[in-house]
């Protein structure tokens, strides 16, 4: 290894003493036949010459001719002399060698390859990234040069990669096995593509390399299925997320009233309408700061929900205490002229809602294994949500009333609790939540009138799994769900994971009625 | 001793009540055939097949209303997944049909287009004897009873109710809609079956078919409503409703609510079911949206409007919401809704006895008002 990069070293080292080209390689780019012409401008690339960049450039861009058995490059009434870079006379009738579409794209990648060694470090690294899928065999000393004089750490790593890949075609199998083994800590298809052929015997005669080749295609597909599921889990727990916001304001209204909200989903569709609204405000009054409207939406969206929350149960819900069937059908009926109402007044598409360009983009973790900025935001999101709920419940007054009448009703009025206002302001909370969740749910999915018919039995399933009343309860119960669901839409599409889940619930409420965490106290039916 | 059969069959209705089944019979045997098929189209007392279809259809809609009142409004327990029930018989049926078809359909296969589409090469298994009318006229009582049983027997053991009853019924009829809405399933994905040509080797569009089909739904609707009224009378009924008032205190006595409740809820899930295999040759198509929440619970709102608890308010509900349905449908789409929600909110909360509760609290007022 070591004699071999001097004699890299060394190569390199000549080359850069006589900065001219070989003047018979340059003939070579105007040769009559393509397939001489693609020898040349490969050769050239080997050099890794600066002047290689600079005739390639000509050839590529229709300057390049051939005057007599001389090759200049002509721009404008300049002319030089192709293989020195030196002024010569204009010739007297330069010929044009034909550029066809296979030429252009042996100069394209050529060109390309030869960015390794420009100075700027931004064009190096682009350079190196875009090389890892097309490299091939005839690269290596390019590389093994590029890689000699790479100082940056990133480029330098990337550059191992594709010098290994390029390798793997080498006749020595010390290196082809040199080359397995740089391989065997990456995990990118294209890598493991790369290797399939080498874990064949036709593809590769010596046993050792092969060996070599299979445990490290082994070890990639590991890894690369280690990020699938890490993935899938991920997204489980952003979907979780959403299910937890769309859950928690359920939990709370069920809970303390003991009633379904059908119109829960419309709620969140109340809250994704308000961003939208926001959105649009800031578009006409302050388009500078447009990228801020999210965080302005989270409290218009509350706000908005939880007043479609108090009317609702001032005009309609606090009648119907007692007959919980009834109160389905109504807020049924409630839901649906909700939805009407959003057809009427932002018509029956959906409309659009940006990202803010901070949540654009995403963490790379592996080559297959990418992060979305607002999977991720949402997760925090509702973090911040669950932890605000918590310190409601948990440490105030109002929180207080709230588990008392969810506990035990007539109690709680018995000992002065105001129930009629706790139920009032119970279901406001619970509507408010229901719109931050309209917030989460517009920056990843569709803003429509029908959008929160989707997540009405969902986020039910997520209340009867967690138990009622229970904060704790609904958190595990949404993550589990997402989760879970994610990983079987895995391996048996969305459909059947669907129905598997939605089957799973109801065998599950067969055996735990009162969910996963049941409220501990004495009960009468 | 316990009286004879028909005596018992003749006391389930009063004998006002046998007078208006009488009427309704013959308006549905006699004078609609005849207005339909002897009275000249440009006559105005001509009836098209427009109204045919759509009081067929309603009629449909009004058993699938009775058979939710026996469960909601005599049982107490709300589902909301009764679509399911009406959308498995109707599927049943259009078996039936689509193996009618023969070879007529547009890949002229002896297999239905779809699964030339889906490129099967014969019947799957569960289409297997799907040719045979008695086998589908069996299939369409005993599915939708096996899946109502097993659904049932599980979520009455473990004494699930009330609102938690009502969304697993809806989970359940949603995720049947997705089950069906795939393609690979085997009942026609999204588009369902339609395009149907015979029905016992007579054409499904010819008027003589529409006519008997249409009576055969108003006997069936007829044949329900006395079965319904004798077994709400029966002691049967009464325990039934005992538990609807008081579970707790049912069980005390020593009965045990589980077979109740399951009885009326297969009874119901089976009538839905012979409802469900009486409208798809009417309507000509059956699809998956059939089954959609939205749909199971615009069956409770039918039930609602009319009045609980009562057999007769099911059908005036069915029939006033269907027909205000197909009027602002084709008057004021965009209003349907805005009705449709009002109404679910009005008569929760100011008509809790429908428009039944509301007739006799009307004439109560009226004899009051005349003592």
């Amino acid at each position: 290894m070591i004699r071999k990069l001097l004699v890299v070293l060394l190569c390199a080292g000549s080359l850069s003493a006589h900065a001219a080209l070989d003047p018979a390689q340059v003939r070579q780019l105007a040769a009559e036949d393509s397939s001489d012409k693609v020898a040349a401008i490969r050769q050239l690339t080997q050099t890794a010459d600066p002047d290689a960049v600079r005739v390639l450039k000509a050839m590529a861009d229709d300057n390049l001719y051939l005057a007599g058995d001389q090759t200049v490059i002509i721009e404008g009434d300049k002319a030089f002399d192709a293989a020195t870079g030196e002024a010569i006379k204009m010739p007297a009738n330069p010929e044009s060698p034909t550029v066809n579409n296979r030429i252009r794209g042996e100069l394209a990648s050529a060109l390309a390859a030869l960015k390794l060694f420009d100075p700027d470090v931004t064009v190096r690294l682009t350079s190196a990234q875009k090389l890892q899928s097309q490299v091939t065999p005839e690269m290596a000393p390019l590389l093994a040069r590029a890689l000699e004089k790479e100082s940056d750490a990133r480029i330098k790593a990337l550059l191992v990669l594709a010098h290994a890949q390029a390798n793997l075609g080498n006749e020595d199998p010390e290196a082809r096995m040199a080359a397995v083994k740089a391989l065997a800590e990456t995990s990118s298809p294209t890598i493991k593509s790369v290797l399939l052929p080498l874990t064949e015997k036709a593809g590769e005669p010596d046993d050792k390399v092969r060996y070599e080749a299979i445990a490290t295609v082994k070890a990639i597909d590991s890894r690369l299925a280690m990020a699938e599921n890490f993935g899938r889990a991920f997204s489980g727990l952003s979907l979780g997320s959403i299910l937890l916001l769309g859950a928690l304001g359920l939990a709370i209204t069920y809970g303390v009233m003991g009633i379904i909200n059908m119109a829960h989903g419309e709620l969140l569709m109340v809250g994704a309408y308000a961003t939208y609204g926001m959105q649009t405000l800031f578009r006409a009054y302050l388009p500078d700061y447009l990228d801020w409207y999210l965080p302005a939406a989270i409290p218009a969206a509350f706000f908005a929900a939880a007043l479609v929350g108090v009317v609702m149960e001032r005009t309609v819900i606090r009648w119907l205490y007692g007959r919980t069937l009834e109160t389905l059908l109504a807020t049924w009926g409630i839901s649906l002229v909700l939805i009407q109402a959003a057809r009427v007044l932002f018509g029956a598409q959906n409309v659009e809602v940006a990202n803010p360009s901070w949540m654009s983009g995403g963490i790379e973790i592996m080559p297959n294994l990418i992060l979305p900025w607002n999977r991720i935001i949402i997760v925090g999101f509702a973090m911040f949500v669950l932890f605000l709920v918590w310190v409601l419940m948990n440490k105030t007054r109002l929180g207080m009333f709230v588990r008392a009448v969810t506990q035990n009703r007539p109690m709680a009025g018995c000992v002065g609790v105001p129930t009629a206002r706790i139920d009032t302001m119970a279901f406001a909370l619970g509507a408010g939540i229901a719109g931050l969740g309209g917030v989460a749910l517009s920056q990843i999915s569709n803003v429509g009138p029908d959008m929160g018919q989707g997540y009405i039995v969902d986020s039910f399933m997520v209340v009867v799994v967690g138990g009622v009343g229970q904060l704790a309860g609904a958190v595990w119960a949404a993550l589990g769900l997402g989760i879970f669901s994610k990983l079987l839409e895995g391996w048996a599409g969305a459909v059947i994971a669907k129905i598997a889940i939605l089957v799973c619930i109801i065998i599950f409420i067969q055996k735990r009625p009162q969910g996963i965490f049941a409220l501990k106290g004495r009960f009468v039916e | 001793m316990r009286k004879p059969l028909t005596l018992r069959i003749l006391s389930a209705l009063d004998s006002k009540g046998w007078l208006a089944l009488g009427v309704f019979l013959a308006l549905a045997l006699v004078v609609v055939p005849l207005l339909h098929l002897a009275v000249p189209e440009d006559s105005a007392f001509h009836l098209s097949t427009y109204f045919i279809t759509l009081i067929g259809k309603i009629m449909c809609y009004a058993l699938v209303a009775v058979a939710m009142d026996l469960i909601w409004g005599y049982g107490g327990i709300l589902s909301l997944g009764h679509g399911l029930f009406f959308a498995l018989g109707g599927y049943a049926f259009g078996m039936y049909l689509m193996r009618q078809i023969g070879r007529d359909g547009s890949y002229g296969a002896d297999i239905p287009d779809f699964m030339v589409f889906l490129d099967w090469k014969e019947i799957p298994w569960f289409w297997s004897g799907s040719d045979s009318f008695l086998w589908v006229a069996i299939l369409v009582i005993v599915v939708p009873a096996l899946v109502a049983f097993i659904f049932g027997y599980f979520a009455f053991r473990s004494r699930i109710k009330g609102v938690y009853f009502s969304i697993i019924t809806q989970a359940l009829t949603y995720a049947a809609m997705l089950l069906f809405f795939r393609n690979e399933t085997g009942f026609g994905g999204n588009n369902g079956f339609t395009d149907f040509k015979r029905v016992l080797g007579f054409s499904v569009t010819s008027p003589e078919t529409r006519l008997v089909l249409f009576g055969l739904t108003a006997v069936m609707l007829a044949v329900t409503l006395v079965f319904a009224s004798w077994l709400v009378k029966s002691k049967f009924g009464r325990v039934l409703t005992a538990i609807r008032d008081a579970e707790s205190r049912v069980m005390f006595i020593g009965y045990n609510p589980l077979w109740y409740k399951l009885t009326i809820w297969v009874i119901s899930a089976v009538l839905c079911g012979i409802a469900g295999a009486l409208y798809v040759p009417q309507v000509g198509i059956i699809n998956p949206s059939e089954m959609s929440p939205a749909n199971s619970i615009e069956i409770a709102i039918w039930v609602a409007v009319g009045g609980r608890g009562t057999l007769i308010g099911p059908i005036i509900g069915a029939f006033v919401v269907n027909l205000a349905k197909s009027w602002f449908t084709v008057s004021f789409p965009e209003y349907w809704l805005f009705f449709l929600g009002l109404l679910f909110i009005v008569v929760t909360l100011m008509l809790p006895q429908g428009l039944v509760g509301l007739w006799k609290k009307l004439m109560a007022r009226k004899e009051g008002a005349a003592a």
